[in-house]
């Protein structure tokens, strides 16, 4: 018996007067891919980051492999094993490609706020960044500074840094956004490759990733899920259509 | 090459820096065997380790505290009140411990302080860290039974009959030896955190605090453990300096104290490790140097402040590592000349400058004095203040050495960004 990886129930978030999530129930499944997709100001980047803490919740509940994570801090959440990107490219600027790597697998290794180790001698920390490094094919840049890296480069850093630490919930915010055709699909075979075995929500507006990579799609508008389903399922679904994606699933 | 061997070369060059570095501060004094070079090391050595325990916080974590002399001055406060404890019944080695103690009382204020102050990185922990201090600051004058009030606590580092290894603290040379093996403890000490899991994370909290959260990372106790470390350096440096002075005034922990610490610290850079260390020589050298031969001393010191603020502000340090990737590039050569020919408008510039300030003080502050046309000493010439000649002459100097500096300052920039576009665009 499993818990979903994520269970959202009757969330909510205003800020002020205005209701940006009315009320979402979600069940993420452990190990599926899971895309949420939108128009522009439904919600969607508002969802990640109430899920992640990053912002607090107005109402409702979000539990994280059957135990609530309502109140945490993103410290905490992120220990337990969930871990996100953003949108906007969130990386260490004036560390270099590993360090940044490095940063962010020290506290699952459980090296938590040691001053007595030196990081040369953590080998453990030092293979796995390395390895992030080979998988998101940054190796040759190891070490330049995160900052002047090319903008495809800096997203590619950006989910690196987000799966290093081996958390098994993976949140990904428009992971694509801004790429060219060429980056986009190195980018979906890289999430392909390294969410392998763990649990991808995403958020993403290119309908080709979506339909390509997701094993199910949530469909957010105005705060409110209106159908979630299989590719196929919401390809048919007639609200989905009328409220979201018009005529353009046709095309897909 | 490959990467192990180039690390085990660059770890071979660092040893030997280390180590040069030592037997440099070792071999100073006696070369010269003259008192005040040896009372002016003493005070560099201080302040090295104090500016590097400052860097902790701005450099390498992102805070700008306006208030680190509080754990400078509750160290050797402290340190002066453990040497008076331990009075009669202690001996040298008592002694030369006592900067542990300044370290610890450092530590502590960082522990019961810092958790206030770090709650908040950015504007918040400025305001919160001037808070503190002036808090402090107020409480050394409230409580003279702890501070001494306006005289201060003082005490005698030779403490006891007995001698270790036929040392007693006494004479300035021994004193200075301390304070060089405990300085170069403190930096390697300081050098080897920022190589650790929270040196590096204090780096990432620096660069993107909400990043280093969502790797799991509590920036809050990131901040308050580097402030706690940081203070018992900086205690470390207050305990020396009630040693090296054998008094501790309420001067020590106030405003004055953590702003030249911030200057010292941004003039050198606080982007490199080494950054303080030049900023911290280079001040005291100023502070005692110039401050001996000119009561305007604080005037040059803010003149060159701001100059380093706006031509440098990444430090000295910053320069040296743009010269040096210049060398490595085989560009040096180019700026060279250049470099030099600058050096003369600006020797000039600085003698004509440094003539109207000096004519100008002695104007202002003699005023009272010499009311009459009698002849003044002003930079070792007798001149009469109210006549236009020495105006002249220095306004004269300094026209020479700005024009001077606007024709080939101006090449020289020309130069530069050749030389720089040439470089970068070699990289590329």
């Amino acid at each position: 018996m499993s818990h979903p990886a994520i269970r959202l129930a009757g969330l909510k978030k205003n800020f002020g007067a205005s209701e940006i999530i009315r009320g979402v129930d979600l069940d993420i499944r452990p190990g599926e891919r899971h895309a949420i997709i939108g128009p522009n100001g439904a919600g969607k980047s508002t969802l990640f980051n109430l899920i992640s803490a990053r912002i607090p919740l107005s109402g409702g509940a979000i539990e994280l492999k059957g135990e609530s994570v309502v109140g945490l801090k993103p410290f905490q959440i992120n220990r337990k094993g969930l871990s996100r990107s953003f949108q906007i490219t969130n990386i260490f600027h004036n560390l270099s490609v590993f360090e940044n790597l490095r940063c962010a697998v020290l506290w699952s290794l459980g090296y938590r706020y040691s001053f007595w180790r030196r990081l040369e001698g953590l080998r453990d920390a030092r293979l796995r960044a390395e390895a992030v490094m080979e998988d998101i094919g940054l190796a040759r840049r190891r070490d330049t500074p995160a900052g002047i890296l090319t903008y495809a480069e800096q997203r590619a850093l950006e989910i690196g840094i987000t799966i290093a630490s081996g958390a098994d919930v993976v949140l990904l915010d428009e992971p694509t956004a801004g790429m060219s055709r060429d980056e986009t699909e190195a980018a979906v075979a890289l999430i392909r490759r390294v969410t392998e075995g763990k649990t991808l929500v995403m958020v993403e507006h290119d309908m080709g990733v979506v339909f390509g990579l997701a094993d199910r799609i949530s469909v957010l508008v105005y705060g409110q899920i209106i159908a979630t389903g299989a590719p196929a399922e919401i390809r048919c679904n007639a609200a989905v259509r009328e409220a979201y994606l018009g005529t353009s699933v046709n095309h897909v | 090459m490959s990467r192990a061997a180039t690390e085990i070369l660059r770890r071979r060059g660092r040893l030997l820096l280390w180590v040069g570095c030592l037997a440099v501060a070792c071999v100073l004094p006696l070369l010269f065997k003259s008192g005040f070079l040896v009372s002016l090391l003493c005070q560099m050595g201080i302040m090295v380790v104090f500016a590097l325990s400052y860097n902790m916080l701005l450099g390498q974590t992102g805070l700008l505290s306006f208030g680190h002399a509080v754990y400078y001055g509750l160290g050797a406060f402290v340190a002066m009140h453990a040497l008076n404890l331990v009075g009669k019944g202690g001996g040298p080695l008592a002694t030369a411990l006592l900067p542990l103690a300044g370290g610890v009382a450092g530590l502590l204020g960082g522990v019961v302080l810092g958790y206030v102050t770090t709650k908040k990185a950015g504007t918040t922990f400025a305001m919160i860290s001037l808070g503190i201090g002036e808090l402090v600051a107020a409480c050394a004058l409230m409580f003279p039974g702890f501070f001494g009030g306006e005289g201060g606590v003082s005490g005698n580092r030779v403490v006891g009959k007995e001698k270790l290894l036929g040392l007693t603290w006494g004479p300035q040379i021994e004193m200075y030896g301390l304070i060089v093996a405990w300085a170069f403890v403190a930096v390697v000490a300081m050098y080897a955190l920022t190589q650790t899991p929270l040196g590096r994370m204090a780096n990432a909290v620096r660069d993107n605090p909400e990043r280093a959260e969502f790797v799991g990372y509590d920036t809050q106790r990131v901040r308050y453990l580097m402030l706690i470390l940081s203070g018992f350096f900086a205690g470390v440096a207050g305990g020396l300096t009630a040693l090296n002075y054998e008094i501790v005034t309420a001067e020590t922990l106030n405003a004055h104290t953590s702003g030249v610490v911030l200057l010292m610290t941004f003039v050198g850079g606080i982007g490199f490790f080494y950054g303080p260390i030049i900023g911290a020589i280079l001040i005291t050298v100023m502070q005692i140097v110039i401050g001996g031969l000119t009561h305007a001393w604080l005037l040059y010191f803010g003149l060159f402040f701001l100059f380093m603020v706006l031509a440098a502000p990444g430090g000295i340090a910053s320069v040296i590592a743009m010269q040096r990737a210049l060398w490595q590039a085989g560009l040096l050569g180019r700026m060279l000349p250049h470099y030099l020919a600058t050096v003369i408008p600006v020797l000039v510039l600085l003698a004509g400058l440094v003539g109207l300030v000096e004519l100008a003080y002695a104007l202002l502050a003699g005023e009272g004095a010499t009311a009459g046309d009698e002849a003044t000493r002003v930079l070792g010439m007798q001149v009469h203040l109210r006549s236009a000649m020495p105006w002249a002459a220095a306004l004269a100097v300094s026209a020479a050495g700005a024009a001077g500096l606007y024709w080939i300052g101006g090449r020289m920039k020309r130069a530069w960004h050749e030389t720089l576009s040439t470089l970068n665009g070699g990289r590329a």
